[in-house]
């Protein structure tokens, strides 16, 4: 069983890429496009889930690609950690294709394809033990999301995927230069054969040059800039799939990083406190600032990153099982309340707070999901953010650094605050006596790229937009019968299809706070595996 | 010492054309840097060495052949981010580089995108200061 899974472990990676690079010859609006994207996505979760379940026990699965010798080969290595990541974000990147079939978005150009190369590229950077096939998948895994980030750019306004891009290719630069360091001063850039060398202070400079390029990719303040200016500009559906895969694979590598060349020294970790803590402020207040609900989201993002990474740097058994418990807590909650947030934006073309308000009477579904996920957010019991929260501040109690347990506490009320900021003005608001006027208008600005503050001649849209309400289809999936007055079926509604795969992840949130002991168990078998690298060590380099 | 010289040059230049609002420098600019750190890379693998591992050559004076590897791959994948960063220097709208009175003057009618983006820049190089 051991032996098959190790020599299908490259196939994680290999599978979607060349799938992805066959969907670009299908035809693309070929209906074997969204069935060949849906397959292949629920092929690497199945595998991943196997692969979670072989390692679940604290097994190291590893494979020297093209069986070189241990040391030279490319090794491809899964534990209880990266395995548990590989399927929750397997989970996510599925749930979010649902999404954009549901949303008609996976029809645009290539898109399926662009999916499956990401997610490929995801799986290499979660797998591989080699930092420079580290920098070679995180570079696999952007360039797909450069694609999807302009073919989907919601107001065809490129000014912030070129920030993305620009941003992203810095930091892969300097990570590159850390590599290059780091092969300078061992000798070798396996991940492995490093355990341990963060004694050297040289070798120990160099790796830190790879932290800090990781760190930017993972939105730590002060570099978190970036990720709420370009996430907001792209498609809402993109965001939810971002949010869980690209920063979450930038904070495994931090957790992989620390764990086997620093091995949890306590210098390093210090500082990384600092920073967790200043993020987890910064993004909860700026949040406050915001005005629009998927902006205050991101915000949150921010956030959860520093809850992630005060989890390593306190580098105890229990502050890293509280750290993986959160990451998997975030990627899910946030997915949902990201695609919450799209399903808003795509039905009512907008999701600023004082564009649509009331939806409390009008959507129950979208309102129920938002609130799971909310309170989810937010550390409420019985959701899972309620274990992930806990089990962190205990952990900070416990490691004597109580005081950043209270910073975590405090921050999140502000969290709750803002939560609250979305629920009163766009949830329990004040209905718009003319809703369906509003939501016409701001759908034609949105597709005309029109920026909210932009020039334009306001009489012509609001000319555009009566004549849309005028001649509104009946919703679909109610039939107009003789009897029924059209008026009734009139209305812009949140489609089921469109709030389904956010009502599936605000499902896991509640089965992972009344089932959080399954998932505490296997964070803690991960942050065993953390804790002491020999077996991983051992399984790469076989020494 | 000249190699440690040239990677510093190339990355103090990379990094002063990457601060600059046209993209088209930002792209000189990232060219240029990842000039740097690929002689960084080669630079790690120790330039002393350097004769073939084969066809008779002393195999404990052959160059590293990893560092090359890396190289080769890093140059790859620079020429990729290169051509994406050069189609978003030509399409699209509301580049940085406009200035927000000339946007505003231009309203909301579409410019062709690839005029705007090379007017964009050709404007910033004459008011350079």
């Amino acid at each position: 069983m051991i032996d098959i899974l190790e020599v299908l472990l490259p196939l994680f990676v290999g599978a979607p890429l060349l799938l992805g690079g066959v969907l670009f010859v299908v035809p693309r609006l070929h209906p074997l496009q969204p069935i060949i994207g849906m397959g292949s996505l629920l092929a690497v979760l199945a595998g991943a889930i196997t692969v979670l379940i072989a390692t679940s026990n604290g097994t190291v699965v590893a494979h020297q690609v093209a069986l070189w010798p241990e040391g030279i080969a490319i090794p491809f290595v899964a534990d209880t950690f990266s395995a548990l990541i590989l399927t929750v974000a397997a989970l996510v990147a599925v749930i979010s294709f649902q999404y954009m079939l549901a949303s008609g978005e996976s029809r645009s150009p290539s898109i399926p394809a662009l999916v499956l190369i990401l997610m490929g590229g995801i799986a290499g950077a979660l797998l591989t033990a080699d930092l420079f096939n580290l920098f070679v998948f995180i570079e696999v895994m952007l360039l797909p999301s450069y694609g999807l980030l302009i073919f989907l750019s919601r107001r065809g306004d490129l000014g912030a995927s070129r920030l993305y891009v620009v941003v992203n290719l810095l930091a892969s630069t300097l990570f590159l230069a850390g590599v290059g360091l780091i092969y300078a001063v061992q000798g070798t850039v396996n991940l492995a054969a490093l355990a341990g060398a963060g004694d050297d202070p040289a070798t120990a400079i160099a790796v830190a040059v790879c932290l800090a390029a990781i760190a930017v990719k993972a939105a730590v303040f002060p570099v978190h800039g970036w990720l709420t200016r370009a996430y907001a500009s792209a498609s809402p559906a993109v965001a939810a799939l971002f949010s869980a895969l690209h920063t979450k694979v930038a904070v495994y590598v931090i957790y992989r990083i620390s764990a086997v060349v620093f091995e949890g020294e306590s210098t390093w970790m210090a500082a990384i406190l600092v920073v967790a803590s200043l993020t987890v402020v910064v993004g909860a207040f700026a949040a406050l600032g915001e005005k629009d609900m998927r902006s205050l989201l991101l915000f949150q993002i921010v956030t959860g990153i520093g809850f992630v990474l005060v989890g390593v740097a306190l580098f105890t058994p229990l502050s890293l099982t509280a750290g993986i418990v959160y990451m998997v807590h975030s990627m899910v909650v946030m997915g949902s309340l990201l695609l919450v947030a799209s399903a808003i934006e795509h039905t009512y073309g907008s999701s600023r707070l004082d564009r649509v308000a009331g939806l409390r009477t009008r959507e129950h579904l979208v309102t129920g999901v938002f609130v799971i996920g909310a309170l989810s957010l937010v550390g409420l019991p019985p959701f899972s953010g309620f274990v992930a929260k806990y089990a962190l501040v205990l952990a900070t109690a416990d490691a004597g650094v109580a005081v950043v347990g209270g910073l975590l506490i405090v921050v999140s009320l502000f969290v709750l605050m803002a939560m609250m900021k979305i629920w009163a003005e766009m949830f329990n608001g004040k209905r718009h006596p003319d809703v369906e006027l509003v939501a016409a208008e701001s759908r034609i600005r949105t597709r005309q790229g029109l920026y909210d503050g932009d020039y334009v001649d306001d009489e012509e849209i609001a000319q555009e937009a009566a004549h849309a309400v005028e001649h509104i289809d009946p919703p679909r999936g109610t039939a107009l019968t003789a009897h029924t007055d059209p008026h009734e079926h009139r209305g812009t509604r949140v489609r089921f299809s469109l709030i389904f795969p956010g009502l599936i992840l605000a499902g896991l949130t509640v089965g992972l706070g009344f089932g959080g002991e399954f998932l505490v168990q296997l964070a803690e078998q991960a942050s065993m595996g953390l804790i002491d690298t020999s077996d991983y060590v051992r399984a790469v380099i076989g020494r | 010492m000249s190699l440690a010289l040239s990677i510093g040059l190339l990355a103090a230049a990379g990094v002063f054309l990457v601060l600059q609002r046209g993209m088209i420098r930002i792209i000189f600019g990232f060219i240029l840097l990842t000039h740097a750190v690929n002689l960084l890379i080669i630079a790690a693998g120790g330039v002393a060495r350097r004769d073939a591992p084969f066809f008779g050559g002393d195999t404990s004076q052959a160059a590293d052949p990893l560092p090359q590897a890396f190289v080769l791959t890093a140059i790859v994948i620079a020429f990729a981010i290169t051509v994406v960063l050069a189609t978003l220097a030509v399409v699209g709208r509301g580049d940085d580089d406009t200035e927000a009175e000339a946007e505003a003057d231009a309203g909301s009618e579409a410019l062709d995108s690839v005029q705007d983006g090379t007017e964009g820049t050709r404007g910033k190089g004459g008011d350079l200061r």
